[in-house]
């Protein structure tokens, strides 16, 4: 056997599969979203979205909403990243395996336990009525919402930025010092920028499930409040005259922007990619 | 400083760990109820284990999937990363790369729609009658468990030494021995985690096999149609159990990976 | 050597989770039956699809009626659950799954009917069927009684929480009022929520004038700021721990819900209401027609239906639980209301394709904004 067949044999069932059941099932739905029910090729599925107003409700109301998200989780996981790397070696790998933990218990089970939580009349309002203070209504608004995605993707925004700030030679670090920095120069001119790479990769990580989330906005909204995701799983599962084009359009339209924006972030940093290390 | 960093990394947590530890507790409760606590007893985990057959009956489905699509995606994605680390052509390796990224950038609900509207355009053509099965299902976690494999094989074989392989055919090893006799226990660490990555994430899925079940009912499913009605604690029980069990295996992988790093340490 | 451990106790725990499979048995014992029940179909498979909660499962030592089935039988049921008729109507229309039972309400059986997604129902083979109550037998979606066996009958009502609201309510109005602001809730699924609109402003819930979608509509605008949610089952747990106030539901399910919370109360709105009837059907994609008529004579058997009307708590067409002497619900008001003549009901209709796409698009309208 030569090198090159091989190579053939341990390529070929990969790329076999991967053309099979990536790249067809998006040619589906580019398939659907144009054409009409009756199979004939059209704009209109295109055109309907982005005329609609009640589409485009939804459209920037997920792009707000998954851009607190992104933001507020920027806000929060940068510093605990940063925060993580200055525990010693097993104080670090004990805090990566406390993020990644949550991550990896059942989606369903920890949404309704924050209901439990927040409901009016849930544990949070309980405590405050023993303290005489006044219920308050956490449910059913977009704050809440919000609130759901950071909690359920912010151990993908901490997770890259730790990985590429654990790397940081330290060294740099005490260069700097020497050098007369101040902790918030050394922080805007040596940390920040070296670390640019892992946060581009969290704010995708984050911005993209929140952006198509369809679970969290229901149960947290109290069905109140309809989000991109939502509106897609009606259009297949949910409507009595369910409509494959335009739900396949709105995936289609989800998707695009999603890879452009990822495109434009992958510019930016071109180690994460091959790198592995933004998973784990 | 210190302090306050502490506990500002406590706090974090505490929010991390808030809906979970409820969950924990709120198992242990003697009243029906996933918000009022009256009291401990061991009521739901009892009431699991003698009625829970549905939620059994899921959990099994679910460890069945999750095994065979880890393995699957943990053999085939391995192979894979092989191949592709031997690539010589940049420019085919960056497509493949792109293509395998594709499952974990592309937001789920578009993954579960996109594989649910193929399979029933070709269930239709063929006439199946059951064109979403346990198949599909199968396909659809094994499809976005393979990236996690291959690119956590990958690095591992980037760290390996180049003439490791040559090495070993001099001495008179075929291909495939010096693969597995050479290779392959070096990248192994990185196996492993690929797997327990598959494994865990088949196991939680909830929006992919939403759109590919058919009628296959995984436990995320099933805990779904429940927490509609109010749901009664001996699912939080059932999730207890989980929790403790998907806790002792990552402090277990933990300690492989420690181990792996240490190793490395004292070789270089 | 410590890898190898570690790896022999993730095994372990992995296998140890297996084990756990094993456990988990219900009371699946029938001790008299009607029908006859062979086991020529065992080793087969029959997809049921069900609303969610809507059989006995076994809970808490109650009847498991599809274990039981499947001990009778040998037959392997994978049983399935939705939420609304829509869901159900979607996920049969994608073609996804072979279904052999299906329990729509009235109306998406007309639907379903005249979309030719139904097979006829062979009755003669289905000795229980004198057991149902001939009131609820040829009606408008069914007249021959050719593709539905009755299942459970309904209807719709306003619950309330006496704590919370002040005076009694007689009509849907108080889905308006300001006062319970945040604290009413609503259906979420078009047909219903529109009926109450319609029930309240005096137009028939069966139009198919776009101006009286139209004003439909409007009038649920007006109620969205008002609104604490849009629910279906989800209405369970906000009723039960007195999260909300006022709520539109199924009268068998505010039973199970008073049982819970005594607070809450019922009436049958002043305006009128829906009326239903849910019913078994087999779906033209049915691969196992015998064994799907096996099923539901099964359903129909006295003591399985007892245990489903005790479970589910909704009005039952079988006479044979009706005068059971178990039956706890027997002339339960909310069921079986003894003033029925008074109480204006009425069935929802199945609508023509360009109306229902019109109401429809009404309702993303109302639901988004």
């Amino acid at each position: 056997m030569n090198k090159k067949s091989v190579n053939l044999f341990l390529n070929a069932p990969y790329v076999v599969w991967a053309v099979l059941f990536i790249i067809v099932p998006l040619i589906f739905v580019a398939y659907y979203a144009f054409t009409t029910a009756d199979g004939v090729f059209t704009f209109s599925n295109i055109a309907t979205f982005f005329t609609s107003d009640t589409y485009m409700t939804v459209f920037w109301r997920s792009m707000l909403y998954a851009f607190w998200a992104t933001a507020i989780s920027l806000i929060i996981g940068y510093p605990f990243a940063y925060c993580m790397t200055k525990l010693g070696a097993p104080g670090q790998r004990m805090m990566m395996l406390l993020v990644m933990l949550p991550m990896l218990m059942n989606l369903i089970v920890r949404t309704y336990s924050w209901q439990q939580i927040l409901e009016r009349n849930g544990l949070i309002n309980t405590l405050f009525s023993s303290l005489g203070l006044p219920a308050v209504q956490f449910l059913g608004n977009g704050a809440v919402i919000v609130f759901g995605m950071v909690y359920n993707y912010l151990p993908f925004m901490i997770l890259p930025i730790y990985s590429v700030m654990s790397k940081l030679d330290n060294s740099l670090i005490e260069a700097s010092n020497d050098l007369g920095c101040n902790v918030f120069g050394t922080m805007r001119r040596i940390i920040f920028p070296m670390s640019l790479p892992g946060i581009l990769s969290g704010i995708t990580m984050v911005f993209v499930p929140c952006v198509s989330t369809f679970y969290i906005s229901r149960q947290f909204s109290d069905g109140n409040i309809k989000m991109i995701g939502d509106i897609i799983e009606d259009k297949f599962y949910r409507s009595s005259v369910p409509d494959y084009n335009i739900g396949a359009t709105i995936s289609l339209v989800l998707m695009v922007i999603i890879l452009i924006s990822l495109a434009i972030a992958n510019k930016f940093s071109d180690d994460g990619v091959e790198s592995g290390g933004v998973i784990i | 400083m210190k302090t306050l960093r502490h506990v500002f990394l406590g706090a974090v947590l505490l929010l991390l760990y808030a809906p979970i530890f409820v969950m924990i507790v709120f198992s242990f409760n003697s009243a029906n109820s996933t918000s009022i606590f009256e009291g401990f007893s061991l009521r739901w985990y009892e009431n699991l284990f003698l009625y829970g057959g549905d939620l059994f009956d899921a959990l099994r489905n679910t460890l069945t999937l999750a095994l065979l699509s880890s393995v699957v995606s943990t053999v085939l994605g391995t192979v894979t990363a092989v191949g592709i680390f031997k690539m010589r052509s940049k420019y085919l390796k960056s497509t493949v790369m792109s293509v395998t990224n594709i499952p974990m950038m592309n937001p789920e609900v578009v993954t579960g729609i996109s594989m649910m509207l193929m399979f029933v355009f070709i269930g239709r053509i063929l006439n199946v009658a059951n064109s979403v099965n346990f198949a599909t299902i199968l396909i659809a976690h094994i499809t976005f468990c393979l990236p996690y494999v291959i690119l956590n094989v990958l690095p591992k074989l980037k760290q390996t030494d180049e003439h490791l392989t040559e090495a070993a055919m001099d001495l008179g090893c075929s291909p495939f021995q010096a693969f597995f006799k050479a290779v392959l226990p070096s990248i192994t660490p990185g196996i492993i985690v690929g797997f327990i990555m598959s494994f865990t994430l088949s196991l939680d899925d909830f929006v992919i096999s939403y759109f590919t079940n058919g009628t296959y009912q995984t436990l995320p499913l099933l805990i779904y149609s429940m927490t509609r009605k109010p749901m009664k604690p001996d699912v939080y029980a059932l999730e207890s159990i989980m929790f403790i069990i998907i806790l002792v295996l990552m402090i277990l992988l933990n300690i492989i990976q420690s181990d792996d790093n240490k190793a490395k340490g004292v070789r270089k | 050597m410590k890898k190898t451990i570690c790896a022999i106790i993730a095994a372990a725990l992995i296998i140890s989770l297996f084990c756990m499979t094993g456990f988990g048995s219900s009371n699946t014992e029938v001790s008299e039956l009607r029908g006859q029940y062979s086991k020529e179909f065992a080793g087969t498979t029959l997809n049921i699809f069900n609303w969610g909660e809507y059989i006995s499962d076994g809970a808490e030592g109650s009847l498991d009626v599809i274990g039981a089935f499947e001990k009778l039988t040998g037959i392997k049921v994978n049983y399935t659950t939705y939420e609304s008729n829509e869901a159900m109507y979607a996920k049969l229309k994608s073609g996804s799954v072979a279904y052999d039972i299906i329990i729509p309400s009235d109306y998406m059986i007309h639907r379903m009917q005249r979309e030719n997604m139904l097979l006829e129902v062979d009755t003669s083979k289905i000795s229980n069927y004198d057991l149902i109550d001939k009131k609820y037998m040829s009606a408008y979606y069914d007249e021959q009684n050719k593709y539905s066996v009755p299942y459970n009958v309904g209807m719709v009502g306003l619950i309330y929480n006496t704590k919370m609201v002040q005076e009694k309510p007689t009509g849907w109005d108080v889905m308006w009022d300001e006062r319970y602001k945040g604290q009413i809730l609503n259906f979420d699924n078009s047909r219903d929520a529109f009926a109450i609109a319609q029930f309240l402003l005096g137009i028939d819930v069966n139009t198919t004038n776009k101006a009286d979608w139209d004003a439909a509509a409007a009038k649920l605008m007006e109620q969205n700021p008002l609104l604490q949610g849009r629910v279906m089952d989800e209405v369970f747990n906000k009723m039960e721990s007195g999260n909300a106030a006022i709520a539109p539901y199924y009268a068998g399910d505010y039973l199970t819900m008073a049982d819970v919370n005594p607070d809450l109360d019922f009436i049958f709105p002043k305006e009128g209401t829906n009326i239903f009837v849910d019913a078994m059907c087999i779906p033209k994609s049915s691969q196992n027609y015998e064994a799907a008529l096996m099923f539901i004579n099964f359903m129909l058997e006295p003591e399985v239906a007892l245990a489903n009307a005790e479970f589910i708590c909704y009005a039952t067409p079988n006479t044979a639980v009706i005068e059971h002497e178990d039956y706890s619900l027997k002339g339960n008001p909310f069921l079986y209301p003894e003033n029925a003549d008074e109480i204006k009901t009425e069935y929802y209709y199945d609508l023509d394709d360009e109306t229902r796409t019109y109401f429809e698009s009404l309702w993303e309208k109302v639901i988004v904004n």
